[in-house]
């Protein structure tokens, strides 16, 4: 059997997916014996020309992780759409935005004054920002163009699979592969190396009933390693996430945050946070709720940490 | 040309929706510009529906109930305060002025309330202007 032509490539990533490929250990021979790598910017030497010198279709899988926010990111995504049989929006950011996706609480302007002026340790007399275009004496050079709006791949081109994590666990990588490798995929647009039911089903803490009468946080107070987390008043999103990833963060002794994205049939994941905890507040008058609800110390940003491109509002207002 | 907007209405079956059709036997005059959809109790509103509401063009959205104390189903509407005291601090968050969502209890017979609670948020996004929030569904349900 023909080797696999295999692509993976980072856009607004963290390099983490890339590392989760390597942490499939030796397994990572075995995905060596499968698959010729192509194109892996964070470990190989193949460049955007070589990609562009193939044909139409040529890679056979394209694993493609990080979000699109700037220029260069979007021309990859319809670039390794054209040459690539399957596109897989790998991790939490090419499937929903993930963290970069924060960025959409602000633009482009509020993003650069801090990151180039603001900052305390930012010397910056000039005012000097980068720009797309800037003529030196040896010839013009370019910058990819920032955006305002961070997006997840499948708002540019057509995605064929999604695999949620952040990164997707070494052992799902694996079961990916495999499925790839021998031909078993469900149908296209499907989200693979997940389960169909949220974290709770798998999630092994005790349950009980869930009366919340204040919300507390890892950094200040102690959970009990036993007991269900949103029931103890942390803010667990295991009720509104996909599973699949084994429970690692319940079993490390921390709260769910949401990384594997909404569970099937679900619209806005943040949207279902509010709804599932809200539902589970143990008050009647309003003044009662208002007090616990304001130990959420930010709204948005705690019930929708990955998802805010894919959402259906998709950003803050500009 | 003045702007009309276009508020969507999620009003429970037994109080909002029976006070609103108070309103209409009794004839009063009032704005034409909340859309009316009917769910059993205030408790059934997902966040959800108001967000698609917001992203398919909605300028503003009013959520109606019975008053605290009388939901039909003894406990929905407490659901629906809770739900929507935490929903409004993520509307907050997306920049969506307040004024454009409401939550409102309106028993069934209080159909000159209705009409109140109409006249205001339409004034009210009147002044606010289109919400612009639309932003087109480029997939389909996740599977």
């Amino acid at each position: 059997m023909a080797k696999l032509k295999l692509a993976s490539y980072w856009a607004a990533a963290c390099g983490g997916c890339d590392v989760a490929i390597l942490d499939t250990h030796e397994k990572i021979l075995d995905i060596a014996a499968a698959a010729d790598i192509v194109f892996w910017p964070i470990a190989t030497d193949f460049k955007y020309a070589d990609v562009e010198a193939m044909p139409d279709g040529h890679i056979d899988v394209t694993l493609f992780h990080g979000a699109v926010r700037n220029s260069e990111n979007e021309h990859l995504a319809h670039l390794l759409r054209a040459k690539s049989k399957v596109l897989v929006a790998f991790g939490t950011c090419a499937h929903l935005g993930g963290i970069p996706g924060l960025a959409n609480l602000f633009d482009r302007k509020a993003i650069f004054k801090r990151v180039y002026h603001d900052t305390q340790s930012t010397v910056n007399p000039d005012g000097v920002e980068p720009q797309t275009k800037t003529q030196m004496p040896e010839g013009e050079l370019t910058l990819p163009e920032f955006y305002d709006t961070v997006m997840p791949l499948d708002h540019l081109v057509e995605v064929d699979y999604y695999v949620p994590g952040c990164p997707p666990t070494p052992k799902q990588i694996w079961a990916v592969v495999q499925a790839i490798v021998s031909g078993q995929l469900p149908p296209k647009g499907s989200v693979v190396g997940a389960s169909e039911k949220t974290q709770c089903d798998e999630c092994k803490l005790k349950k009980n009933e869930k009366k919340i009468t204040s919300f507390k946080r890892i950094a200040t107070a102690q959970p009990e390693h036993e007991t269900c987390y949103l029931e103890q008043g942390f803010l667990c999103l295991g009720p509104v996430t996909r599973g699949g990833c084994d429970t690692r963060c319940q079993l490390s002794g921390v709260a769910c945050r949401g990384c594997y994205g909404p569970p099937p049939g679900v619209l806005d994941q943040g949207a279902k946070a509010v709804s599932a905890i809200a539902s589970v507040i143990e008050a009647k008058d309003e003044a009662e709720i208002g007090r616990i609800l304001a130990e959420i110390p930010d709204a948005l940003r705690s019930l929708n940490r990955f998802g805010i491109p894919a959402s259906l509002l998709r950003r803050k207002t500009l | 040309m003045t702007f009309e907007p276009k508020i969507v209405g999620i009003l429970c079956n037994w109080c909002s929706y029976t006070g609103a059709d108070l309103a209409g036997t009794a004839r009063i005059k009032y704005a034409p510009n909340v859309r009316v959809v009917r769910v059993m109790c205030s408790g059934r509103v997902d966040p959800t529906f108001v967000l698609k509401a917001f992203a398919e063009g909605a300028d503003g959205v009013l959520v109606a109930g019975c008053h605290p104390g009388d939901c039909h189903y003894i406990e929905g509407n407490y659901k629906t305060m809770r739900r929507m005291a935490l929903f409004k601090k993520m509307l907050a968050d997306y920049g969506i002025e307040p004024g454009r969502f409401r939550l409102e209890w309106v028993s069934a017979s209080e159909g000159d309330r209705w009409a109140k609670v109409v006249n205001q948020i339409t004034e009210e996004v009147r002044k606010l202007g289109p919400a612009k929030l639309r932003a087109p569904r480029r997939k389909k349900i996740p599977a």
